[in-house]
C-alpha cells in the first residue's frame, strides 16, 4: 500500500448507538449483584412491611398503596443511582479510557448511561406496581400514569448523580457509598415512612429531590399534584448535577 | 540526536506529527520536549525503560491527556477529530475487559461505535479468537484477554494502530500468539506505533525505533541504524592484574569492567582497542569480541548524554 491510499476515506455515515445501548442493558441484566440491589431489595422490603399491614390505613390511605409509593421512590432511585456502580466497575478495568478513543461522543455516552439507568428503573417500577396490585392496590389508569410520569421526571437528577459517583469513586467504595446515599435520600425523602411533616426539618427535606420523588409517587394516592417548588428543586438539582458531572468526567482520563 | 527517517517516511503525506511535546505531573517532568514524525504505513517502536515517558507520550498522542506545551496532529487532524473519524485504534497499557459480555458481544459492541468497522468474524479470525468467541470476558487467560484487547483496537480498521506495551504481562507463548495476530493485521499496511520495553520486540516488529529515556528521545532510526550509530562491541578477555583505568584508556575503548581476572571492555572501535590491548597485555587469553545487543546500545546512548542523566552515580559510571 502506498502513502497516497492511506488518506482517510469519506465517512460512511454515523455509527448507530442502538447496539451500544442494547449491550449496556444486557450487561446490567447479567450483573446479579446490581439486579438484586436495584430490583429485588425494594420488592422484598415492600412485601415484608406492606404484606402484614395490607389492610391498615395511614392518614386515610391504604397502607399497601402508601408503602408501594414509598418503595417506588426508593427502588427507582436505587436503580438509577446504581448505574454509578457499573461505571466504577468499567473504570476499574480502564474502559473509560478505551471508550474515549472511540468515536462515541460524550453526549451519547451520557445518554446511554441515563437510558440504561431509566430502563432498569422502569423495570423496578413495573415490578413494584405488580407487587402492589397483588396486595390489593387499586388506582385509576390516569393515576397510574400520573404517578409514573412524575416519578420519571424526579429521577433525572439521581440518574446524573449516579454517573458522577461512578466517575469519582473507586469501585471498592461504591457499595457503601451508594448504599449510604440511597438510604439517606430515601429516609430524608420519606420513602420509608413520613418524616418531619412540620417545622424546620420539613423545610430542609423539601429541598431534596428525593422528597419530591416520594411526593410524586404519593401524588396519585393523595391527589396532590406537584407544586411549583417541586419543579424548581428538581431543575436546580439537575443543573447542578450536570455541571459537576461534566467537570468530573472531563478530568477522569487517568489510568486507574 | 539525529532524526533519521526510514526510507518509507519520505513519501509520506500527512502522517503523525508530535511537535515539541511537554508534560509534567507536579514535579515530575514526564515528557520534556519531544518531536516525532511518522509517515503513513510505518511501524514504529517506542522503546524505553519504565518511566521513560512512553505511556505519557501515547496518552497525548491519543488525546487522552493534553500536553502542557506542543502539538499533536494525526493525519492532519487534532487527536479528538481523528478519534471521532474512527481513524485510531488503540490498546492501552492498563486495563482489562468489561465483564458480563462474551468476546463476540464485546467486539460487536465496539464495532458498532465506528463508521467503517471490520467485520466481527474477520477480527475474531485475525486475532485467533474464533473458537473462544462465546466465552465470557471474565473467564479468559491473560493471553486471550490481551488478544481481545487487540481485537478491540483493530475492529475500527484504523489508519493508525497504537499499542502501549501490548505484551507486558504475557508469558512467552502468549507473546508469540500476540505477535502472530499483530503480523496478520500489520500486513494491511497500516501505521502502527507501539511502546515496549522488550528490545527483541522492537527489533523484530518495527521498521523504526524511537528510543526514549527520562522523557527525551535519545535515538530515532531503523534498528540497524541505531546499532550502527552506536557501533558498540565488547571485548571480553582474561587479563590477570589489569586495571579498569588502564583498560578504559585504550584507544577505541569507552569503558571497562573487571570481574575477577575477566575484563569486559566496551568499545566504540573494537579493532583499535584490540590492537592496543595485545602488546600491552601479552598474557591476555580467552579473547572474544562480541557484537552489541540493543540493550548495550540503549545503555550507551542513555548514559553518554549528561542532559538526560539525573542520577550522579549513573553519570560517573
Amino acid at each position: 500500500m502506498t502513502a497516497a491510499t492511506t488518506a482517510l476515506p469519506p465517512p460512511a455515515g454515523k455509527p448507530s448507538t442502538t447496539t451500544y445501548i442494547r449491550y449496556e442493558l444486557i450487561r446490567a441484566f447479567r450483573n446479579k449483584r446490581f439486579m438484586i440491589f436495584s430490583l429485588v431489595f425494594p420488592l422484598v422490603l415492600f412485601f415484608l412491611i406492606a404484606g402484614p399491614n395490607r389492610n391498615a390505613h395511614l392518614g386515610g390511605i391504604n397502607f399497601a398503596t402508601y408503602y408501594m409509593a414509598g418503595m417506588l421512590g426508593y427502588g427507582s432511585m436505587a436503580a438509577v443511582l446504581a448505574g454509578g456502580a457499573r461505571i466504577a466497575q468499567e473504570r476499574s478495568v480502564g474502559w473509560h479510557r478505551q471508550i474515549r478513543i472511540t468515536p462515541l461522543s460524550t453526549r451519547t455516552y451520557f445518554a446511554t448511561k441515563i437510558a440504561s439507568g431509566y430502563a432498569i428503573a422502569c423495570l423496578s417500577i413495573i415490578l413494584l406496581y405488580a407487587a402492589g396490585m397483588s396486595l390489593g392496590v387499586r388506582l385509576s389508569a390516569l393515576h397510574w400514569l400520573e404517578m409514573t410520569g412524575y416519578v420519571l421526571v424526579a429521577l433525572i437528577p439521581f440518574s446524573i448523580i449516579g454517573i458522577a459517583m461512578g466517575h469519582l469513586l473507586p469501585v471498592d467504595s461504591m457499595g457503601p457509598a451508594l448504599g449510604g446515599i440511597t438510604a439517606l435520600f430515601a429516609i430524608l425523602g420519606g420513602a420509608w415512612g413520613p418524616i418531619a411533616q412540620h417545622g424546620w426539618l420539613n423545610s430542609v427535606v423539601q429541598v431534596l429531590p428525593s422528597y419530591w420523588l416520594v411526593q410524586a409517587a404519593h401524588s396519585a394516592v393523595t391527589g396532590q399534584a406537584w407544586p411549583a417548588k417541586a419543579w424548581i428543586v428538581i431543575a436546580v438539582w439537575t443543573v447542578a448535577a450536570v455541571r459537576i458531572t461534566v467537570r468530573i468526567y472531563g478530568r477522569d482520563t487517568n489510568r486507574v | 540526536m539525529l532524526i533519521q527517517p526510514s526510507p518509507k517516511s519520505q513519501v509520506g503525506t500527512a502522517g503523525i506529527s508530535l511537535t515539541d511535546l511537554h508534560k509534567s505531573f507536579g514535579e515530575v517532568r514526564a515528557v520534556r520536549g519531544i518531536d516525532i514524525d511518522i509517515a503513513p504505513g510505518e511501524t514504529v517502536a517506542i522503546l524505553g525503560p519504565n518511566g521513560a515517558g512512553k505511556s505519557t507520550t501515547i496518552d497525548m498522542l491519543l488525546g487522552l491527556s493534553r500536553p502542557d506545551q506542543g502539538s499533536v496532529r494525526l493525519f492532519g487532524m487534532d487527536p479528538r477529530a481523528a478519534v471521532a473519524e474512527g481513524a485510531i485504534g488503540a490498546m492501552l497499557q492498563t486495563g482489562s475487559l468489561i465483564p458480563q459480555l462474551s468476546i463476540r458481544e464485546l467486539v460487536t459492541l465496539m464495532a458498532s461505535l465506528y463508521p467503517r468497522p471490520m467485520p466481527v468474524d474477520q477480527v475474531l479470525t485475525l486475532t485467533g479468537l474464533t473458537e473462544v468467541a462465546d466465552r465470557r470476558t471474565e473467564k479468559l487467560s491473560g493471553g486471550q484477554t490481551q488478544r481481545v484487547r487487540f481485537a478491540l483496537a483493530i475492529v475500527a480498521d484504523p489508519e493508525l494502530l497504537v499499542l502501549d506495551e501490548p505484551t507486558v504481562a504475557l508469558d512467552v507463548e502468549g507473546r508469540r500468539e500476540f505477535w502472530a495476530a499483530m503480523r496478520n493485521f500489520a500486513r494491511s499496511g497500516k501505521t502502527v506505533v507501539f511502546a515496549t520495553h522488550y528490545l527483541e520486540e522492537a527489533d523484530a516488529f518495527a521498521d523504526r525505533i524511537i528510543l526514549m529515556a527520562r522523557g527525551c528521545i535519545v535515538a530515532d532510526g531503523s534498528t540497524s541504524e541505531i546499532k550502527a550509530r552506536v557501533g558498540m562491541k565488547t571485548i571480553k578477555a582474561t587479563l590477570p592484574g589489569a586495571s579498569t583505568t588502564e583498560l578504559s584508556a585504550l584507544p577505541g575503548a569507552a569503558s571497562a569492567e573487571m570481574h575477577g581476572d575477566t575484563a569486559i571492555i566496551t568499545c566504540n572501535d573494537s579493532d583499535s582497542a584490540l590492537r592496543a590491548l595485545l602488546p600491552q597485555y601479552p598474557a591476555a587469553r580467552d579473547i572474544e569480541v562480541l557484537g552489541a545487543s540493543l540493550e548495550d546500545a540503549f545503555v550507551a546512548l542513555t548514559d553518554d548524554d549528561p542532559s538526560i542523566t539525573m542520577n550522579p552515580q549513573e553519570a560517573s559510571r
